[in-house]
């Protein structure tokens, strides 16, 4: 009876491990098949059956891609935007958040309301007006439109006070009897303290803002304005049969996320269950 | 709330303000960067979208004032009609698969398994990888005549690689392609709220079913999932809305240099976006995406009754 009974949790164990690899290798070979295909001339891209490691890798290609569309500026318009609106974000979104969270004050439960229910309204339904208005401050094809467009999230606000909610309202008490105003208890104590969840904001935030794909295709029409997402995707589309260097671009764009991603990992994943959970 | 201002001891000398008043302005203060931007930017905008569906506006002409004709006219529509369909199918084909998956991940990477850490990466990565360039490979990888998945296809079936799919080239493909697209991109991000919802759960539940005699498959059925209802119903709720937002994975995945789409590809957003900034016809994009607004406001009110209904 143990016999079987451990034979058939071997047998499970194989089965689950045979299908968790199977499952890795699909969701690698995408990003395998883009790197080595980076270091390939156009004609060995498709050659087949593929080689996996290219015989004469072309480096060349990681130099041209600068050359033949303005790549560095695309970064640097994508890295300006994410910056300023993760720090923006954050700044802005924990201030009110302390207000919601620890401080008293009439119209609190009413406008607290109105944030988290804009929150399941689809940017999509009133993008239009959004771009009309902007038109008429003169922000359209400025960076400055995406900036106003994503800096004051009610998302942010929401996320950040859950987080203030966890903590005692005795150790701002605390705080304000030794004589700490309110902004120092929030320098001083608040944001320290919250450092996680500044963690999970900045990498939603910094992610979503890199790989923002329609707020920049509405906005940013000329060139040297354009994100690395609209700048790379109208490459792809000029340049169809370049797949050396497409992919090259593709690369390119990619690696800024992953170092951001790799590095706060963990904060990601514990802002995504929390406000999974929580939502 | 009100009652601890009220009990809070006054001994704070009078100044210029009274307590009470400049407890509230410091607590405005705290609110005024993110609300001013937020009314600005969002709170106007939202309100201008009513006003917007119900005129006639090129954005240059004065705005006429024409009812509900926009409403009328989506009625006549075909080709607002068939973007609603395609956002529908797609909607069908992306919930159940990814749900089922993200399920299926996170209950066998919530078991004690080696590399686990470095598979939940793996499966997480492709929802922050930038879409332009993922969506470029995979358009690579499934081309018609040189990808290497009909290549293989054609090894293994001896097909010839004229008759099999086209994917993204294919109508009868394109949607299918698109949906195991999505679900490849962000099944993880779904893997990771039910890894949460997993973790939640009581261990005892499992000892007791156990002692029970529950078998493997009714210790899912009898435990699993009554306890993941409240997660199973954010997915739900969430997966719905994202996939009626779609226009990013459309664009990638089918649209030439011109970023237009075709009659078995078009979904709502791109027709809205298309009416707006191509034919400049805000009014009637307005109206489009009050029926979009609609369409997400009637699923989240069904699904918030229907965790209260059946959620804990």
């Amino acid at each position: 009876m143990t016999g079987t009974n451990q034979g058939f949790k071997i047998a499970t164990k194989v089965l689950i491990y045979a299908l968790l690899a199977v499952a890795v290798f699909c969701m690698l070979v995408p990003y395998i098949w883009m790197l080595s295909s980076s270091l390939k001339l156009n004609k060995d891209v498709f050659s087949f059956p593929m080689q996996w490691i290219p015989a004469n890798p072309r480096w060349e290609n990681f130099q041209d891609i600068w050359t033949r569309i303005p790549l560095g500026r695309f970064i640097y318009n994508t890295a300006k935007l994410s910056v300023i609106v993760t720090l923006l974000q954050l700044l802005t979104s924990s201030f009110a958040a302390y207000a919601f969270s620890k401080l008293h004050f009439k119209g609190k439960n009413v406008l607290f309301l109105g944030y988290i229910a804009t929150i399941a309204i689809p940017w999509q339904a009133y993008m239009v007006p959004q771009f009309i208005l902007m038109r008429q401050l003169g922000l359209n094809n400025t960076h400055m439109a995406i900036i106003l467009l994503q800096a004051f999230s009610a998302f942010g606000v929401f996320l950040m006070r859950q987080f203030y909610q966890g903590v005692p309202d005795e150790l701002c008490e605390a705080a304000r009897i030794d004589g700490l105003s309110e902004y120092g208890i929030w320098a001083k104590i608040m944001l320290p303290l919250s450092k996680p969840a500044l963690s999970t904001l900045t990498i939603f935030t910094f992610v979503s803002t890199w790989n923002d794909f329609l707020g920049p295709m509405i906005y940013l029409t000329r060139t040297e304005l354009k994100t690395i997402q609209i700048g790379l995707r109208m490459f792809i589309s000029q340049y169809s049969a370049e797949y050396g260097l497409i992919m090259a671009a593709s690369v390119v764009s990619i690696i800024p996320v992953v170092i951001v991603f790799l590095a706060l990992q963990k904060y990601f994943v514990q802002g995504v269950a929390s406000s999974g959970i929580k939502g | 709330m009100q009652n601890e201002t009220v009990l809070r001891p006054k001994q704070a000398p009078k100044r210029l303000l009274s307590k009470g008043v400049r407890d509230h302005l410091v607590a405005y203060s705290f609110i005024a960067p993110n609300f001013i931007g937020f009314a600005i930017f969002t709170l106007v905008p939202m309100f201008f979208a009513f006003v917007l569906a119900f005129v006639k506006w090129d954005g240059s002409n004065p705005m006429e004032f024409i009812g509900f004709d926009n409403f009328t006219r989506l009625i006549k529509d075909t080709t607002f009609h068939k973007a609603l369909w395609n956002t529908i199918v797609y909607t069908v084909g992306v919930v159940p698969f990814t749900m089922a998956v993200a399920l299926a991940l996170a209950i066998l990477l919530n078991q004690k398994i080696i590399a686990r850490n470095f598979m939940r990466t793996v499966f997480f990565f492709p929802y922050v990888a930038s879409l332009v360039a993922v969506a470029a490979v995979w358009n690579f990888i499934f081309s018609p005549t040189m990808g290497p998945v009909n290549n293989i296809l054609h090894l293994i079936t001896g097909v010839p690689i004229e008759d099999l799919p086209r994917w993204a080239a294919d109508k009868q493909w394109a949607m299918f392609t698109v949906i195991l697209f999505t679900v490849w991109k962000n099944m993880g991000y779904y893997m990771v709220i039910y890894l949460a919802g997993l973790q939640g759960i009581n261990p005892e539940l499992y000892e007791a079913a156990e002692l029970d005699g529950a078998n493997a498959w009714r210790r899912f059925r009898n435990v699993t999932v009554p306890q993941l209802a409240p997660t199973t119903f954010f997915v739900l709720m969430i997966l719905v809305i994202n996939s009626f937002k779609v226009y990013d994975i459309f664009i990638n995945l089918f649209a030439g240099a011109d970023n237009q789409l075709n009659d078995s590809t078009r979904v709502m957003v791109y027709q809205i976006y298309n009416t707006a900034f191509r034919s400049l016809d805000y009014g009637y994009a307005s109206a489009m995406a009050i029926v979009l607004f609609l369409l997400v406001l009637g699923i989240t009110i069904v699904q918030f009754r229907g965790e209260k209904k059946y959620g804990q």
